[in-house]
């Protein structure tokens, strides 16, 4: 489980062209739990794509994580986010299958999003939702902005930790 | 004077007809329901339906999902019919989170609170004779 302050999971998970990510070498990681066919992490994508873009002059990566079961929820295939991504969807981002789904487990996620911001020693800090509202894009995934604002001057974020909002994962 | 019973005053007309079925049909598994249902019931007033009438139906397994042919949750059926036809032939039956789009583009776990609003009018002018309000207070309607 990842508790903010302890070292978060580290993993090796492949994109949808079969590249393999790793979290860190960078002086901040976002690793956002997301799917495809969750109304909440829809209404987030956009912000958290134009975070990575923001921030990519910095040095932040921000990989993209689908756990959930796609089986039984086929629009989380990978075939369906092999085609979001050809979409332009994922720019700049890559969006990775966890298709075992113990990277979610080991993060603890609960939510399709759920966002966590790791430190360059891979420390976790902040967990949690995106911003304060999916149905305002102008909050622009502050609570992530303001913890990556604080990991890259070496402070500690003021909101270490909030409440995720969204699509319960769908475990198998 | 709010309308009562059956009659209903729309957009200064109404109808004489039977109270419309407004039924909301979710998931536990999704957190929208509650804000969708209080939209619904906010709907509903401003139409002038009585929003105690909603029936509120909880689905819970793969075999209520078929049975009732539910594509997500929430879904509002208005007379028996979904208040997003497109969004809903977009969609798998089974339990999940339904994905709406509001009017601007973005996409929600929610219905548009216009488009509950538009279903409803529809419904009731789908159901009935539209009368002119003289009609009703000369006991025409």
């Amino acid at each position: 489980m990842a508790v903010v302050g302890d070292t978060a999971p580290t993993f090796a998970l492949p994109d949808t062209e079969r590249n393999v990510h790793e979290p860190g070498d960078a002086p901040a990681t976002v690793v956002i739990f997301t799917c495809n066919h969750c109304p909440y992490a829809l209404a987030w994508h956009e912000r958290t794509v134009a975070l990575a873009r923001d921030y990519a002059e910095q040095g932040v990566r921000v990989l993209a994580i689908n756990p959930n079961d796609s089986e039984r929820y086929p629009r989380d295939a990978p075939e369906q986010m092999r085609a979001r991504v050809e979409n332009g969807e994922f720019d700049g981002v890559p969006y990775l299958h966890d298709e075992s789904q113990e990277i979610a487990r080991a993060y603890d996620a609960k939510t399709t999003p759920d966002v966590f911001v790791l430190d360059s020693e891979l420390t976790l800090r902040y967990r949690g939702a995106p911003d304060g509202d999916y149905e305002d894009p102008s909050q622009n995934a502050t609570f992530v902005r303001d913890a990556l604002d604080a990991v890259l001057d070496g402070r500690e974020p003021e909101l270490a930790e909030t409440p995720p909002v969204g699509c319960s994962i769908k475990w198998k | 004077m709010a309308p009562t019973g059956a009659t209903l005053l729309l957009g200064g007309r109404c109808s004489s007809l039977e109270p419309v079925r407004v039924e909301l049909l979710y998931w536990p598994g999704c957190p929208s329901h509650e804000k969708a249902l209080a939209e619904l019931r906010s709907a509903m007033s401003e139409l002038g339906h009585d929003p105690g009438t909603i029936v509120v139906r909880e689905l819970t397994t793969d075999a209520d999902a078929e049975r009732e042919h539910f594509v997500g949750s929430p879904t509002v059926r208005v007379a028996g019919v979904d208040i997003d036809p497109a969004s809903a032939a977009d969609h798998p039956v089974g339990l999940a989170c339904r994905v709406y789009r509001r009017r601007d583009g973005r996409f929600a776990p929610t219905p548009d609170p216009a488009d509950l609003r538009d279903a409803l009018a529809r419904a009731v002018t789908d159901a009935g004779t539209p009368h002119e309000p003289s009609e009703l207070a000369a006991g025409r309607a």
